[in-house]
């Protein structure tokens, strides 16, 4: 019999062909995907160069999504664009993207089946953790690494210990999965988890929509974490059903796994939080942060783009008018979600309130375009980083919130509850 | 391999956003991320770093995205070390990856300021404050992590195992 395993130890050890691995123990793990955007592709692209081979391990098994500086902001990033869509013609990637098919990669991936649970995924983008979301072990890395994933369809990983995260109950009205994980790195702290799998369970968990499981695990690199991870269950099984492009393979942990650490939490001490400038975890309870005054909002990004976000959004923003000082920009992060919220009628209640609705883009999330920030501009976001410079001009500021947050702040002007608005 | 230079010590949670603000990420040219390096936080730090020095900071070091860019710039910069209380993780494979040295040591970052003289033996481990003569030892990688460093990096690492194949 192997030792008691997390669901985390279980996915690294069948992909390192071993019956058990223990945390600490370096692995050599086969890969389902490697992924990389228009930042982090060219200089994988040129490392790739110099290993000596001459096609990628797999072409249906790498990703490649232009979609962080893109539609191209300038003539740079076209270049770097170009590259990425040369380099896809020659190797014949399947799951490349293309302007007008492009999404936001930590949205558009899942929604195409292209991740499903059981997989080792490496991502060139630290936000690759939202794949844990399906019961998957992915995680971030760096262009060398994902070069080297694209040769050999191979990555060494330090088996990572993991924390639990158990949160029971039920979520008090306004409160979202992004208050959830932002309750977490305020307590643990933005190295809270450094190196550790997040493993996040519980009926507040188990009752969340595959949107807000997402965002939950997108968070984790914002805790220091490896991965964020949680387990497949019937609500996983609905959303992969028709859509995984392959088989998948359900892992759990064993009810006698090994946590560095067990923490629980009681959903309904959880608020509606903010963080405030220049870490995520600098989080405040949003009745605290009504002073604040906002020039812009931005609904959006990988954290927070989802059709499940701009519903939340757009039900407060109904028969609402953006405040005069303030700029709404709201992102729906694919094509789809874009398609499936005007059916539903919400870019007419964005439009109808005044707001700006924009193409798939990380845009502004990086500070990339669309919404850059002026010196001593504010902007409350629901995306995942506040560092300083992050948005726009080094004196420019972020605050992390949900969306309910984001659509009532970007009516009321200054950080503002749903409730607030009357 | 030795090192010494002058410290240039900075705090916790360095972020790969202050190394390599995200407005500079439409190239990837080695010289121009290192112009820009650290500017968000030290907006000196390009024009007082010389080759061979040495970064140091508190916990955390590199957090935030993965953008390989970020040890690009610090190395092309002229650091030729960075000595941390700790390293988020993506940077830490990161900079084994692209050939940047790094060193865990809490107690070395402690006993270093900015502008002391700073000695690594990096065979040995051993850290030296040349200014006030206190040395330390470092966190010695573990030997997997060595032996792709002795082999130039990841690339080279791989080069040698896909020809094997």
């Amino acid at each position: 019999m192997p030792r008691p395993m997390t669901i985390t130890e279980k996915i690294l050890a069948a992909h390192a062909g071993l019956d058990e691995v223990v945390p600490g123990q370096l692995v050599n793990c086969r890969l389902d995907l490697v992924l990389a955007n228009d930042v982090t592709a060219p200089i994988a692209i040129k490392e790739f160069r110099k290993i000596g081979v001459e096609r990628v391990w797999d072409p249906e098994r790498i990703a490649l999504v232009p979609d962080h500086y893109t539609p191209n902001k300038d003539i740079k990033s076209a270049e770097q664009a170009k590259m990425v869509r040369e380099f896809a013609r020659e190797q014949d990637i399947t799951h490349y993207y293309e302007i007008g098919c492009m999404g936001v990669e930590h949205a558009l991936l899942p929604e195409q089946g292209v991740v499903v649970p059981g997989d080792v995924i490496i991502g060139a983008d630290s936000h690759t953790c939202t794949y844990g979301a399906l019961g998957a072990f992915a995680t971030g890395v760096g262009s060398t690494d994902a070069a080297v994933g694209m040769a050999t369809g191979e990555a060494w990983f330090k088996v990572p210990a993991s924390l639990k995260f158990v949160v029971e109950g039920e979520l008090a009205p306004w409160v979202s999965a992004k208050d959830v994980i932002l309750h977490v790195i305020g307590m643990i702290g933005v190295d809270g988890a450094l190196y550790q799998a997040m493993e996040f369970t519980g009926s507040t968990i188990s009752a969340l929509d595959m949107d807000g499981r997402m965002t939950i695990c997108n968070m984790a690199i914002e805790a220091g974490g490896k991965s964020g991870i949680i387990a497949v269950d019937d609500t996983t099984r609905e959303y992969v059903r028709g859509r995984a492009e392959r088989e998948w393979v359900e892992y759990a942990s064993d009810p006698d796994a090994e946590y560095a650490r067990v923490f629980e939490i009681d959903a309904a001490a959880i608020e509606p939080t903010v963080a405030f400038p220049h870490l995520p975890s600098n989080t405040r309870p949003v009745r605290e942060a009504r002073d604040v005054r906002v020039d812009q909002v931005v609904i959006g990004s990988c954290t927070n783009g989802r059709l499940a976000d701009l519903r939340v959004a757009a039900e407060i923003l109904r028969g609402r008018k953006v405040h005069r000082d303030v700029r709404l920009i709201v992102i729906p992060a694919t094509q789809q979600i874009y398609r499936d919220a005007m059916h539903e009628g919400l870019i007419d209640v964005f439009l109808d309130a005044g707001a700006a609705v924009s193409t798939p883009t990380c845009g502004p999330c990086l500070g990339g375009h669309m919404g850059i920030l002026a010196a001593g501009e504010r902007a409350l976001a629901t995306t995942n980083r506040n560092f300083v410079g992050r948005m726009g001009d080094p004196t420019s500021e972020v605050y992390l919130a949900s969306p309910a947050v984001a659509a009532a702040t970007a009516v009321a002007g200054h950080i503002a509850l749903p409730e607030d608005l009357g | 391999m030795r090192f010494e230079g002058t410290a240039h010590r900075y705090g916790r949670d360095i972020d790969t956003d202050v190394i390599i603000p995200a407005r500079y990420l439409n190239t990837s040219d080695p010289d121009e991320l290192a112009a820009h390096c650290l500017e968000d936080l030290d907006s000196e730090f390009v024009s007082k770093v010389q080759p061979g020095d040495i970064l140091v900071a508190e916990e955390n070091f590199g957090c935030g995205s993965s953008r390989e860019h970020a040890p690009i710039a610090i190395k092309h910069a002229g650091v030729a070390a960075v000595v941390a209380k700790s390293f988020a993780r993506i940077f830490y494979r990161n900079a084994i990856n692209t050939g940047l040295p790094i060193f865990e040591s809490p107690e070395a970052v402690d006993g270093i300021r900015s502008g002391d003289r700073v000695a690594i033996d990096a065979d040995a481990g051993v850290i030296t404050n040349l200014t006030t003569g206190e040395s330390w030892n470092a966190q010695p990688f573990p030997p997997f992590i060595r032996e792709i460093i002795e082999r130039g990096g990841l690339v080279a690492y791989a080069r040698e195992k896909v020809s094997r194949r």
